[in-house]
């Protein structure tokens, strides 16, 4: 997007690196988020503090860097109450090479992807009564994928514990759908051996009352590929912390994500990847388009490439379409860096409003306004879209989008 | 028969919310279906302003005068509505618009200016005889709408588009700017074709005559700071081969 008066743009490329990482173009960064030399511990990602339970968490003000987003009085007391209702309904539709448990809090394998980095989060960890852990095994390639349907009943807040565990050499797809009304504080990991390809889809189609938020932990083994499409549409307050961290060198992560903000809706998405190995790969790509008041969206991409991670290719993209007048986003990308041997390490975000000269061009043809900005809105999501690679559910998620337009058309 | 008359036409270029500066100064002309205007005339005298004047781009403002088409006034219509009356401007810069594929952009403009959708066996063959006649490679129609076209791509595209839509007038903006002679001559035809097919009335404007030679004109108008200064036959394109603008300017 461009042309328009309240564009902000971020961009950092990464010349002029020495093994140091000394001589970072500063001057090509508008924002002050390469860190590299006497970093503050406690302003950098890598110090963020992390635990499973909740009471080492001091009570949320809003001010913390990770809450100042976001009103706390939407969260419907997911970061204060004990969160004992019942959880939202799982069905699972799964190959028969699927393995699927129920489980108890001490499963060995819940908290192998991650530990909470806050207080919701681990608030979630310490209520949840069981966890669902689905496991694909090594060596097997699923030629259907799996969907994991979540289902809010009630508005009472829950916790809800999922593991999804791709054993090496496996392949897999697998689909979360979360519709219905629930206020839900979730734990997902995602387990992902050696040589596995795990694609995560997770569509987050709520009633409007529906509060939720859900940290995401995916640990990736050597040489193994995750990709994580995360879009959000329903609900009143969602917001998702998507977090890959490489435990082996060779990897490569994409994630994608595509948020649709309603009037009075707050949709965030908080990224962290976590390049702590070498030779690992990761793109970020998110992209929002927002409509009427008090539509708010926040978008916030950590990254952070340590000392170990040398040949590490990073990008991470934020767009932004604002599509009258009202709406509030919020984007804000994060790169760290502490190596300079790096294959490559950039960010790029902006919002803007709809470019003009693509309705000119479009109008000129013949086709009318309405149907010309449908038409660039869906071009512009269109890129997300795509990464699902799962025909139905593009052309289900495409009408829930026209729906989503039809309204700001009137 | 449809007809195109400007009228003591007046525009202004917007140049922001206090600022504006007067570009077209009582412009003159009328096309009938099925003639071949060519209005010639150095960088910055205007021509350009009225291709998207008449188009109805946002920039300009009609400060008098008249376009009417077919007696209807259209200063008085939105941008698509000029469009779907018949009217098509081939654009000197043809725009890119990512996400957006070739192949549902015409379908959606076809749609638009006929008021019903193409049927879909006569349309895809259409498209494809339109896009071989342009030697445009078939690949093109699932690209997004002129991303990553060069210059040459983009006016094939514009004059695909003219071929398709067979508006009443085409008003081609500089349309042979940019182009290698094969790329002249392919596009020259297209719009030959449709100017035979359709009866089409066509305002070329261009600085040079090269284009001349592949399409031609019976009327031949000169345009010189903002109005035109000069008109004739097919002659008159040939005195300004030879000689130029001075005499226009120099006056």
């Amino acid at each position: 997007m461009s042309n328009t008066d309240n564009i902000t743009e971020n961009r950092a490329a990464i010349p002029g690196m020495t093994d140091e990482g000394e001589k970072l173009g500063t001057e090509h960064v508008s924002d002050d988020t390469i860190r590299v030399e006497n970093k503050d511990v406690d302003s950098s990602r890598a110090g963020r503090f992390t635990s499973y339970k909740v009471e080492d968490f001091p009570a949320l003000t809003g001010r913390e860097e990770d809450w100042r987003f976001t009103p706390l009085k939407r969260l419907n007391g997911l970061h204060t109450d004990e969160l004992g209702a019942e959880a939202p309904k799982i069905e699972i539709d799964a190959p028969s090479a699927v393995q699927i448990e129920k489980v108890g809090r001490d499963d060995s394998r819940i908290g192998t992807a991650g530990v909470p980095e806050d207080r919701v989060a681990a608030n979630a960890w310490s209520h949840f009564q069981q966890a669902t852990v689905l496991t694909i095994p090594a060596e097997t390639e699923l030629d259907q994928r799996v969907e994991i349907d979540i289902t809010g009943e009630h508005l009472d807040p829950a916790a809800q514990h999922l593991v999804v565990e791709a054993k090496p050499f496996s392949k897999a797809v697998v689909v979360l759908k979360y519709t219905g009304s629930a206020t839900l504080a979730e734990n997902v990991e995602f387990i992902v051996g050696d040589s596995a390809t795990l694609n995560v889809i997770t569509v987050q189609q709520w009633q409007d009352d529906a509060t939720h938020a859900s940290a995401h932990y995916a640990l990736l083994g050597r040489d193994a590929n995750f990709k994580h499409v995360n879009i959000s549409l329903g609900g009143k307050t969602v917001r998702i912390t998507p977090t890959t961290k490489f435990s082996g060198p060779g990897s490569s992560t994409e994630m994608y994500g595509l948020y649709f903000v309603d009037a009075g809706q707050h949709l965030e998405n908080r990224l962290f990847v976590d390049h702590s190995v070498p030779n690992c790969k990761s793109r970020v790509t998110y992209k929002g388009a927002l409509q009427g008041r008090n539509a708010h969206s926040v978008w916030v991409g950590d990254v952070l490439i340590g000392k170990e991670a040398e040949g590490t290719d990073t990008y991470e993209l934020n767009r932004n379409l604002i599509l009258e007048d009202g709406p509030r986003a919020d984007s804000v990308p994060n790169l760290e860096i502490e190596t300079g041997l790096i294959a490559g390490a950039g960010h790029a975000s902006t919002t803007g409003q709809l470019d003009e000269d693509h309705l000119w061009y479009l109008q000129a043809r013949g086709i009318p306004e309405a149907e010309a900005r449908r038409l660039v809105v869906r071009g512009f999501l269109n890129e997300i879209i795509q990464q699902i690679r799962i025909d139905d559910l593009e052309d289900q998620l495409t009408s829930a989008l026209e729906q989503e337009l039809a309204i700001s058309n009137n | 028969m449809s007809t195109l008359e400007i009228k003591d036409l007046h525009v202004s270029v917007i140049l922001d919310d206090e600022n504006s500066k007067e570009i077209l100064k009582g412009v003159n002309l009328t096309i009938k279906s099925g003639e071949i205007h060519a209005i010639m005339g150095p960088n910055g005298s205007g021509k350009s302003t009225l291709a998207s004047t008449i188009a109805g781009h946002p920039k300009y403002r009609v400060d008098s005068g008249e376009i009417l088409l077919d007696g209807e006034d259209v200063t008085e219509m939105s941008v698509d509505e000029r469009a779907r009356a018949g009217l098509f401007l081939a654009m000197q810069y043809p725009v890119e618009i990512p996400g957006v594929t070739m192949s549902n952009f015409l379908r959606s403009a076809k749609t638009a200016v006929d008021g019903e959708a193409p049927s879909l066996r006569t349309w895809t063959k259409d498209v494809k005889g339109a896009m071989e006649d342009l030697k445009i490679d078939p690949d093109f129609i699932s690209r997004n709408v002129n991303e990553g076209f060069s210059g040459g791509e983009k006016k094939r595209h514009e004059i695909l588009q003219l071929e398709l839509l067979k508006p009443k007038f085409g008003i081609l903006d500089e349309t042979d700017s940019g182009l290698d002679v094969d790329a002249l001559k392919i596009v020259s035809a297209g719009v030959n074709r449709a100017h035979e097919k359709n009866d089409m009335g066509v305002m070329l404007i261009t600085h040079y005559t090269r284009i001349l030679r592949y399409i031609k004109p019976q009327f031949v108008h000169v345009f010189v700071d903002g109005h035109m200064v000069d008109q004739g036959g097919p002659e008159l394109a040939d005195r300004l081969e030879e000689e130029g603008y001075d005499s226009y300017l120099g006056k």
